[in-house]
C-alpha cells in the first residue's frame, strides 16, 4: 500500500509505503492525529492526495470496494444491531468462531447481545469482524487498549500470523513494546505529521 | 338539508363563554385572562382574514392565483418542518429537504385526488383545491417533520454504528438503511394511529364539519374515508422523500458519512 500526499485541513501531508507482510506502528500523544490519519487512509474523512493498493489507485475504485480491501477498526467499535451474530455475514460465522477461540473468546459470545459484551470482548470481536472479511490491509486504532496482557499476546500472535500471510498492517498504539513484538516499523505522529521514531 | 347559517349575534352569544373563562381566571387568580383575550382576538382576526382571502380566491377562480395560495401554504409548512429538528443540514439543507418533501407530496396527492376522485369542474377549482391542499399539507407537515427529526437525531447518536459498516466496505445506502427505515416508520405512525382510531375515539374534524354543514352522514363518511387515504398517501410520500433526500445530503461522492454538514441549532 502506498500513500502520497494524503492530507486534509487537519492533518498531513502523509507519504508512506507499507508492503505485504509489513507493519507500521504509529505512536504519539492523544489528539496528535493518529485516528485522523487512519480514517483518511480508509477514505472515511474528506482528504486529498492519492493512495494505491497493489498498484491500483484508490480514486479508480468505488469507495466501499476500497474500504472492504483496506479495513479500518476504530478504537471504539460501533455495532449496528443488538445481536452480535448480525455483524458477521452468514458464510463467515464458522471462521469467526474459530478466530474467537484463538483470541480467548467462547463461541457463545457470537450469539449473545452486544450490550452484554465487556469492552475487551467488543474490541476482539471487532477485530474478528474485520479479519473474516479477508482485507488486504488493516488499519487498527489502539487494537489492544482494552485487553489484559494474555489477551494482548493472543491478538499479537494472530496479527503476526496474518502478516506472514501477506497482510498490510498499520496500527496506532500507545503500548511501547507492541511495535517490536510485531516487528513493525515505528513512526511518531506529532501535530498532524508523521515523523521517524 | 341546508346548513343553519350563523349570524354575528350567534357568535356574540358563544363569545360569552370566553367572558366566563376570563371571569374564572380572575376569580381563581390563574393570570390567564390577558393571554386568553389576545389568543381569542388573534383567532377571530386570522380566521376572518382567511375567510376574506378565500372568498376573493374562490370568486377569481384563476389557476395562477390558486397555485400562488397553495404555494404560500406549502412554503409556510416547509418552514415549520425545517425548523423543528435539533440538527441543521448546512445553511439551507433542512429547508430544501422540507420544501421538496412537503410541496412535492402535498401537490402530488392533491392533484391526484382532484383529477381522479373528487373531479370538480375545472379540476383546479379553488373551492376544492385550496381546502384540500390545506388539510393534506397539515398532515404531510407532521409526517415529514417527525421523519426528518428522527433521522437527524439517530444519525448523530449512531454515528459509530454507521461508520463501522462503512469501514467494513458497506455502501452508504446499506449502512443507513436501518436508520432510514426507522425514520420513515416514525413519520407514518401517526397516520396509522389516526386511521385506526377514526370514528371510535374521535369523530374526524372534516366529517363533523360536513355533518354540521348539512351533508348526509354517509356522504360525509365517504369524504372522510377519501381524505384518510389521501393523508396516508401524502404522509408516506413526504416521509420517504424527506428521508431519502436527507440521506443523500449526508454523504458525498466517496460514500462517507458527512456529519460535518450538520450543525446543532
Amino acid at each position: 500500500m502506498r500513500l502520497a500526499g494524503l492530507r486534509s485541513a487537519l492533518a498531513g501531508p502523509f507519504d508512506l509505503v507499507v508492503g505485504h507482510g509489513e507493519a507500521v506502528a504509529i505512536s504519539g500523544a492523544s489528539g496528535s492525529g493518529k485516528s485522523l490519519f487512519l480514517r483518511m487512509v480508509a477514505d472515511l474523512d474528506p482528504n486529498e492526495g492519492e493512495a494505491w493498493l497493489d498498484g491500483r489507485p484508490r480514486a479508480g475504485m468505488r469507495a466501499p470496494d476500497w474500504r472492504a480491501r483496506v479495513i479500518y477498526c476504530a478504537a471504539e467499535s460501533g455495532w449496528w444491531d443488538s445481536g452480535v451474530g448480525a455483524h458477521f455475514p452468514p458464510g463467515q460465522r464458522v471462521a469467526a468462531a474459530a478466530l474467537a477461540g484463538r483470541l480467548g473468546l467462547t463461541a457463545d459470545l457470537l450469539t449473545t447481545e452486544v450490550a452484554r459484551l465487556s469492552s475487551g470482548e467488543r474490541q476482539r470481536l471487532a477485530l474478528i469482524r474485520a479479519l473474516v472479511r479477508a482485507p488486504a490491509a488493516l488499519l487498527l486504532d489502539e487494537p489492544t487498549g482494552a485487553l489484559d496482557p494474555a489477551g494482548v499476546a493472543r491478538v499479537e500472535a494472530l496479527l503476526a500470523e496474518r502478516l506472514r500471510a501477506g497482510l498490510v498492517l498499520v496500527l496506532a498504539t500507545h503500548d511501547p513494546g507492541q511495535p517490536a513484538r510485531l516487528g513493525a516499523r515505528q513512526r511518531v505522529m506529532h501535530a498532524g505529521k508523521l515523523e521517524p521514531a | 338539508m341546508t346548513p343553519i347559517l350563523l349570524t354575528p349575534r350567534d357568535l356574540a352569544i358563544s363569545a360569552l363563554l370566553l367572558v366566563l373563562d376570563a371571569a374564572l381566571s380572575l376569580a381563581l387568580r390563574l393570570g390567564l385572562h390577558r393571554q386568553l383575550g389576545i389568543a381569542a382576538a388573534r383567532m377571530v382576526i386570522q380566521l376572518l382574514v382567511v375567510g376574506v382571502i378565500l372568498r376573493r380566491v374562490f370568486a377569481a377562480a384563476s389557476p395562477a392565483l390558486t397555485l400562488a395560495v397553495v404555494m404560500l401554504m406549502a412554503a409556510i409548512a416547509a418552514r415549520e418542518v425545517a425548523a423543528r429538528p435539533e440538527q441543521r443540514l448546512g445553511r439551507f439543507g433542512n429547508l430544501a429537504v422540507a420544501g421538496s418533501a412537503v410541496a412535492g407530496a402535498a401537490c402530488l396527492t392533491a392533484v391526484f385526488a382532484l383529477t381522479t376522485a373528487i373531479r370538480p369542474m375545472p379540476w383546479y377549482d379553488p373551492r376544492y383545491a385550496v381546502p384540500l391542499a390545506g388539510i393534506i399539507l397539515g398532515n404531510v407537515l407532521n409526517a415529514a417533520s417527525l421523519a426528518l427529526d428522527a433521522l437527524l437525531g439517530s444519525v448523530v447518536r449512531e454515528r459509530a454504528a454507521v461508520e463501522a459498516q462503512l469501514a467494513l466496505g458497506a455502501s452508504f445506502g446499506t449502512a443507513m438503511a436501518r436508520l432510514a427505515r426507522q425514520a420513515i416508520r416514525r413519520g407514518m405512525l401517526p397516520m396509522i394511529n389516526q386511521m385506526s382510531a377514526a370514528g371510535l375515539v374521535t369523530l374526524p374534524g372534516i366529517m363533523t364539519g360536513q355533518i354540521l354543514a348539512g351533508l348526509e352522514p354517509m356522504e360525509a363518511v365517504k369524504y372522510q374515508i377519501l381524505l384518510m387515504f389521501l393523508l396516508a398517501g401524502g404522509g408516506a410520500l413526504a416521509s420517504v422523500v424527506a428521508v431519502l433526500l436527507t440521506v443523500r445530503l449526508l454523504t458525498d461522492a466517496r460514500q462517507r458519512l458527512r456529519l460535518d454538514r450538520l450543525h446543532p441549532r
